[in-house]
């Protein structure tokens, strides 16, 4: 067996891992059969170590032979073969390791691993243990396939899933309104962006006959790949894949998912808004770095939004009351930084910062419900009271102003209500209520309790079968 | 004409028909029992004919025997391969629901009726002759009337929009032989019945009324099989002016948006799935009017997707809703720990609906939204849009039905193995052809290849028909075009 062979093999059961896994615990979900507390942790480890040893095997073997490049070709899902070639379809699945993807898919078995193993405690005895960590594997599914991803179509499969897994994990505790509703926001703004996303994919295959990365970045190999593509193409297809960026990343206007995010319980927000999901937005930013190389006014823009999201970040994080809520802005910040840097070019320093950021935003946000614990620990060690951080007087207006801007975060969701979201469902609202007085004069009212209201039980005149 | 090797047409016809017959006196469990083996049997039969077409390596085939053959134009009933997966996703879709009924419904729930509508759509799906194919479309609409009267609710709005959709189709047949102005005019009030039949907006009031009036199982028969959409592609797509599909092309993205707008705040679930059916429908009937290999591919496997998507959704929703009434879905019900499986499928069906990947519709999706591109960018974009909002609207369904304060209730509330089975094997389906959507996207596009090609040879027959006329300064008869 050669190296090559042994490497594709390996690639292939990276992917595979997490697949197995999301269909055993879908299986289970379908079925009745519920796995206990420890098949579930162990079925998980299982599947997350094979994929990490997979995955470090590939890097290896990358490393070794001196390949930058290894793609899984999966072939086409579905292919139409039509009179014209305007008629011509083919859903392409490839999986490509190359340097941007392998790192990327190490951390991701990492810190997903970690915090597998966290939660496997943290959760223990919870109501929904077993849902989390369906969730869990879906996100797990939907990073690598991302990760990984060789075509557009590919990558759109893996962003989906995470998105799906992401609203629920958002509204694991259902019982309660306020996670519920975060959940449908995060879901809505990801929607949002999936559309923007395929909207620029679209675009894509219209100006470029095919949505392979590979073809659209040249023969090259990350990051020295070459675009074939006009300015005003890269600048158009660009900004759309920009809007999809910030919406899964939660850059400005679409930060404030990302304190909804964490109504989830803390092992999925250490792992999917502190570490990978946010970064997810960055990571396709760069895999399309060659596109924003083609067009200056859409690295201006790439920078510009990263500046702006930063600079919100660290204001809005200083004000924040709540632990998770700080280290969200905080991440959002980085999140905004590692962005202008992808703007400005510096596409293996922005690498090197999402990897860093990442391990340790998830230290943090994993730490952070012991903080208290942890800071009587310190307080017991030295023998006193810590002392307390200087608040300091607000002193100015112009101060007591920017504390409130910090402390409501902008109200960006506020105007995204006010002027979007509001005018938007009140056009149907209103379009509602002239259909149900349409009806009302065309057909009568409906019975006050219909037949099958379940408050009417009794069987209407001539119903019998 | 090729032929089947067997009867099976009419068997998947008539059969459901003989099983109304017997299940009319019998009590409820053997009426039950009757009803479920006429469906299977009726299931059965139309596989059959699928496999037997495939067999014969035709576009299209009659039964071998018929009993109809004394009727001018002889055998009414045939099988092509557009036809040929729709009968057997309608039968399916009739059997299920019977299935997933409960015992205790069966007093609301009309077998009986219900298997004259299966055979009633069956007829429908497996007829090309216009004339038979609107009769089947008029008689189609009066189970749910009978229904809806019974049940003691007002029929009007339904009677109305169906009456309307009765007189323009019968119109439009009427008018179809003629030459010139009249073959536009004919065009024009087919697409019109079409429209009204497949709930474009503003005619699309009957449908989420006929859900709120009538019972969930016979309004997801009625609607489910998309006969709307099937009656443009026999009446509307082969002879129309291109500007007449552009015109139902542009009422349907109208409607795919509108519904997906009002699925969003919609507070009753019977409606909320009412709407969103009929934007995912609306989507059909746009793909069937791109005149394109890929939009019409990508519409035809929509189609498929929707069918059997929808009705699980819809079937979840009814098992929901047959233990604790009418949903409301301004509210948050809370029912996910009472019914944990039923949230998994209902969340599984409702994707599904909405093309999430590995589904089956994902696929289908995107190859609409590469043919509407292909026809019009603008189009993708709004198409886009479409199933972004629908997306939210699902998951926000999903939400207010199953999340909230925990239900308190001393029932159990999970579903019946019967329920299980039905919902089981959509979603099997629905999984299956998205983790294998080849060979259901080849078989489409081969049958939307050879729709085109009937098309075109329509459009030349007609461009000839236009130019003698021109040249001989006077009116010449048409030759009736087979459709």
């Amino acid at each position: 067996m050669t190296l090559e062979s042994a490497m594709s093999i390996a690639g292939v059961i990276v992917v595979l891992a997490p697949l197995l896994l999301v269909l055993a615990f879908c299986t289970s979900t379908l079925t009745r059969w519920s796995p206990s507390e420890l098949s579930s942790s162990r079925l998980t480890e299982a599947s997350v170590l094979t994929g990490l040893l997979a995955a470090a095997f590939v890097f290896a073997g990358m490393l070794w032979g001196g390949s930058r490049n290894v793609e899984i070709e999966v072939g086409n899902w579905a292919t139409l073969h039509g009179p014209t070639p305007l008629d011509t379809y083919h859903f392409h699945f490839k999986f490509v390791f190359d340097r941007l993807s392998v790192p990327f898919a190490l951390l991701t078995f990492v810190l997903v691993g970690t915090v597998g193993a966290f939660a496997n405690r943290y959760l223990h005895r919870e109501p929904g243990f077993h849902r989390f960590f369906s969730m869990y594997a879906l996100f797990l599914l939907g990073m690598i396939v991302a990760t990984l991803a060789g075509t557009v179509e590919t990558l759109f499969v893996g962003w989906e899933l995470v998105g799906l897994s992401s609203a629920l994990l958002v509204a694991f505790f259902h019982d309660r309104l306020a996670p519920v509703r975060n959940g449908l926001r995060v879901w809505t703004v990801y929607r949002l962006a999936d559309a923007a996303f395929l909207i620029a994919a679209v675009a894509l295959h219209q100006v470029h006959g095919a949505g392979d990365f590979a073809e659209l970045t040249g023969n090259g190999v990350w990051p020295d790949a070459q675009a074939s593509l006009s300015p005003s193409a890269a600048l158009t297809i660009g900004l759309l894949v920009l809007v999809a960026a910030a919406g899964k990343s939660g850059l400005v206007p679409f930060s404030e998912w990302l304190p909804r995010a964490m109504e989830g319980p803390t092992p999925s927000s250490a792992v999917f808004y502190g570490a990978l999901s946010v970064h997810l937005g960055a990571y396709l930013l760069l895999r399309v770095s060659p596109l924003l190389a083609l067009s200056t006014p859409l690295c201006v823009a790439v920078v510009a939004l990263g500046l702006i999201t930063a600079a919100y970040g660290a204001v809005v994080a200083r004000a924040q009351t709540d632990v998770k809520t700080a280290l969200a802005f905080a991440s959002l910040a980085q999140v905004g930084l590692i962005t202008a840097e992808i703007g400005m070019g510096w596409d293996y320093f922005a690498l090197v910062h999402i990897i860093g950021h990442a391990s340790f935003r998830t230290l943090q946000l994993l730490r952070a419900p012991s903080v208290l614990h942890d800071y009587q620990s310190l307080e017991n060690a030295l023998g006193e009271a810590l002392a307390p951080t200087e608040a300091g007087a607000i002193a100015s207006e112009k101060r007591r102003y920017w504390y409130r801007f910090a402390y409501l975060r902008g109200q960006l969701d506020g105007w995204m209500n006010r002027l979007i979201v509001e005018p938007f469902l009140s056009v149907f609202r209103n379009c509602r209520n002239a259909e149900e007085r349409w009806l009302k004069w065309l057909g009568g009212p409906p019975r006050e309790t219909p037949v099958d209201s379940g408050a009417d039980r009794e069987v209407a005149p001539g119903e019998a079968a | 004409m090729n032929e089947l090797h067997l009867p099976l047409l009419e068997l998947a016809v008539f059969i459901p028909l003989i099983g109304a017959l017997m299940a009319r006196r019998a009590e409820p469990n053997r009426a039950r029992r009757v009803a479920l083996s006429a469906s299977a049997l009726s299931l059965l039969a139309s596989l059959a004919a699928w496999f037997d077409l495939a067999a014969v390596h035709a576009f299209e085939a009659h039964d071998a025997v018929t009993l109809f053959g004394w009727l001018p134009g002889g055998d009414p009933f045939a099988i092509d391969e557009l036809s040929a997966p729709l009968l057997p996703l309608a039968a399916l879709q009739f059997l299920l629901t019977i299935l997933a009924t409960l015992r205790t419904k069966s007093a609301r729930f009309s077998l009986g009726m219900t298997l004259v509508s299966e055979s009633i759509v069956l007829a429908t799906l497996a007829t090309k002759s216009p004339w038979i194919l609107a009769a089947m479309l008029t008689a189609g609409v009066v189970p749910p009337t009978i229904e809806l009267i019974r049940r003691g609710e007002s029929p009007r709005a339904f009677v109305i929009h169906m009456g309307l959709f009765v007189v323009l189709l019968v119109a439009g047949l009427a008018l179809r032989p003629s030459t010139g102005a009249s073959g536009t005019l004919s065009a024009v009030l087919l697409a019109l019945a079409v429209l009204i039949r497949s709930g474009v907006f503003p005619l699309h009031c009957w449908l989420p009324d006929l859900f709120q009036r009538a019972s969930f199982g016979t309004s997801i028969l009625f609607a489910t099989p998309l006969i709307g959409a099937y009656a443009a592609l026999r009446l509307v797509l082969p002879a129309s002016p291109d500007w007449v599909l552009r015109f139902v092309a542009i009422a349907a993205l109208v409607t795919a948006v509108y519904s997906a707008g009002m699925s969003l705040v919609e507070r009753d679930a019977r409606r909320f799935f009412a709407y969103l059916l009929l934007s995912q429908a609306s989507l059909v009937l746009l793909g069937l009017e791109l005149t394109s290999t890929l939009g019409l591919t990508g519409a035809l496997c929509v189609w498929l997707s929707v069918g059997l998507a929808m009705t699980g959704f819809g079937l979840t929703l009814r098992c929901v809703e047959s233990r604790v009434g009418r949903i409301d879905l301004d509210r948050y019900n809370g029912l996910h720990d009472a019914a944990p499986s039923l949230s998994g499928l209902f969340l599984l069906t409702g994707l599904a609906s909405i093309g999430f990947p590995g589904t089956i519709g994902f696929v289908a999706l995107e190859i609409l939204v590469e043919g509407a591109v292909h026809s019009a960018p603008v189009i993708g974009v709004l198409l886009l849009l479409t199933t972004a909002l629908n997306g939210v609207a699902v998951m926000r369904a999903y939400f207010r039905v199953f999340t909230g304060s925990r239900h308190a209730g001393t029932i159990d509330l999970r579903a019946r193995p019967a329920e299980r089975i039905a919902v089981l094997v959509l979603t099997l389906l629905i999984l299956g052809g998205g983790l294998a959507p080849q060979p259901g996207v080849a078989s489409r596009e081969h049958a939307a290849e050879t729709l085109l090609k009937h098309r075109a040879a329509s459009r030349a027959v007609d461009a000839a028909e236009h130019v003698n006329h021109d040249d001989a300064g006077t009116a010449v008869p048409s030759t009736p075009r087979e459709d």
